[in-house]
């Protein structure tokens, strides 16, 4: 069964053809990352005019790539939430109507799910029909989102932390457009960290009952960054200013910084890893092509506990995930139809066609 | 009105003046929160939608644009932030606009200035800042009755 993924929830325009769940025949990706780049942000506005031109020729790539036509599609799956409404809306209204034409299902995939089920997109899918492998912990990171999310074998899975103020992501860009080394401020914070000591300075860890205030019980799986972000402007204000920074002094601080965001992300995953007691853990998102973040939890999580890293090229937002993770709604036969709605907010919540029982 | 001014020691100080004004605000209400990095728009945001009855996590708006609370009675809070934004076409193109003319809601919006042309004559206006380390000083203006 071929799949047609679509993805438009934030800055990506993403098709993807995926055979069985599993094997990705293509996967074509327009992002908008370098036209933004000079604005040192993205402009939204944008993204949802670039998603409307985008996607026909983003969509035609991936049908060349993949050698099929649009005959070959037996269903279209497409990212309904949550992301930025404007944005969520064009690959929505694109795929209804693909859909219609084309007489095949359609299926409205929610953008978490699909991230977590990306890990396993060129490797073994199998894994997450293994008992064994259960309860799963995931660390979804990315620019809008910071969340760990609980995957039971009996098919719920339920968000148990998240952010309480920024993502991890936006603290990266954030700290980028502070110390002005340009944007996305993930890889140009990880690039100018090289050179740089991580334990030269000493940034908060927010939430974890490290910074001399008592953690309350019901923040111990959730995270903060926006006092981070205060400390390291504060940090900046005492050297100078953060667009003065240089040389040593701004690797050291990039550096310290991604520390402190990779050492709270590393001790709550654990933290929750034993405290459901799952098998495995899931990293994957956005941030998750970090890689401190992935070396560091490749150093911690010990067996029996079992780790899952997102291949990198699925990390970052694209219709494969949309599309593999399609295929078990529609074995299921949990397939939507043109009433699907797009939502911007993730509800607590969901369901997953991965399960076992 | 003159614009109330008053001095807050610390984050739970924030929190707290944010939730009063919180409780007292008409519905159909838009409130721009001014301040720089660090000033405390977060905590201040926090305050502000407990004292609407908000009990969920109050995260971020700068990459979705819009965080949306919903509230007893069928009202709404909406959460905006225009820090992406480039400028009001831009916030039009978006339908912001609908946001700032909800009645059933109260809407608070941080980085406004970027799209001060469509911003409504029921504008309250919050300024925080920073003096030193935990002090700051908030000053509310208050929409012509």
């Amino acid at each position: 069964m071929i799949v047609l993924g679509i993805e438009t929830s934030c800055d990506e325009t993403a098709v993807s053809l995926v055979k069985d769940g599993a094997t990705v025949l293509s996967s074509s990706v327009a992002s908008q990352i370098a036209r933004h780049a000079e604005f040192g942000g993205v402009i939204p506005e944008l993204a949802a005019r670039e998603h409307l031109s985008a996607i026909n020729p983003v969509m035609s790539k991936a049908l060349e790539l993949s050698g099929c036509s649009l005959n070959d599609i037996d269903a279209v799956a497409v990212t309904n939430g949550p992301g930025l409404m404007p944005a969520l809306l064009v690959g929505l209204s694109f795929a209804k109507g693909l859909a219609v034409s084309l007489g095949v299902p359609l299926i409205g995939i929610n953008h978490f799910l699909a991230h977590i089920y990306g890990t396993f997109l060129d490797s073994d899918p199998s894994i997450l029909f293994k008992h064994e492998n259960y309860p799963m912990l995931a660390l979804v990171v990315s620019g809008g989102h910071t969340a760990l999310v609980l995957v039971g074998q009996d098919g719920n899975a339920q968000v148990v932390g998240t952010t309480i103020d920024d993502a991890a992501g936006e603290a990266f860009d954030k700290a980028a457009k502070l110390l002005n080394i340009g944007y996305p401020g993930g890889p140009v914070i990880e690039k100018t960290a090289q050179k740089g000591d991580a334990a030269k300075f000493d940034f908060p860890r927010s939430l974890t009952g490290r910074s001399g205030k008592s953690l309350d019980e019901k923040n111990r799986f959730n995270f903060s960054f926006s006092g981070l972000k205060t400390s390291l402007l504060y940090h900046c204000e005492r050297l100078g200013g953060g667009e003065k920074l240089e040389g040593q002094l701004l690797y050291d601080t990039a550096a310290s910084f991604q520390e402190a965001i990779v050492d709270v992300l590393r001790m709550k995953t654990l933290d929750a890893a034993r405290f459901f007691g799952v098998s495995s853990v899931i990293l994957c998102g956005g941030v998750a092509c970090n890689n401190p973040l992935r070396e560091r939890l490749e150093a911690t999580v010990k067996a029996p506990l079992r780790l899952f890293i997102s291949p990198k090229k699925y990390c970052t937002d694209n219709a494969a995930m949309v599309a593999g993770l399609a295929f078990y709604y529609i074995k299921a036969g949990q397939v939507d139809n043109l009433s699907v709605d797009a939502y911007a907010r993730l509800p607590e919540i969901s369901r997953v066609p991965f399960c076992i029982s | 009105m003159t614009p109330e001014k008053f001095k807050t020691y610390s984050e739970s100080d924030t929190e707290k003046a944010a939730f009063r004004m919180a409780s007292q605000i008409p519905f159909g209400s838009v409130v721009a929160l001014h301040g720089n990095l660090g000033a405390g728009k977060t905590v201040f945001a926090r305050g502000f939608a407990r004292g609407l009855g908000v009990s969920q996590v109050v995260s971020s708006p700068t990459f979705t644009l819009v965080q949306e609370y919903p509230l007893k009675n069928n009202k709404w809070l909406y959460h905006l932030d225009m820090y992406r934004i480039d400028n009001y076409r831009a916030a039009l193109a978006f339908g912001v606009d609908e946001y700032f003319e909800d009645k059933d809601a109260v809407v608070l919006v941080e980085w406004a200035e970027r799209v001060a042309e469509i911003l409504p004559e029921n504008l309250f206006i919050v300024n925080i800042r920073r003096i030193e380390d935990d002090t700051r000083e908030i000053t509310v203006e208050h929409p012509a009755p």
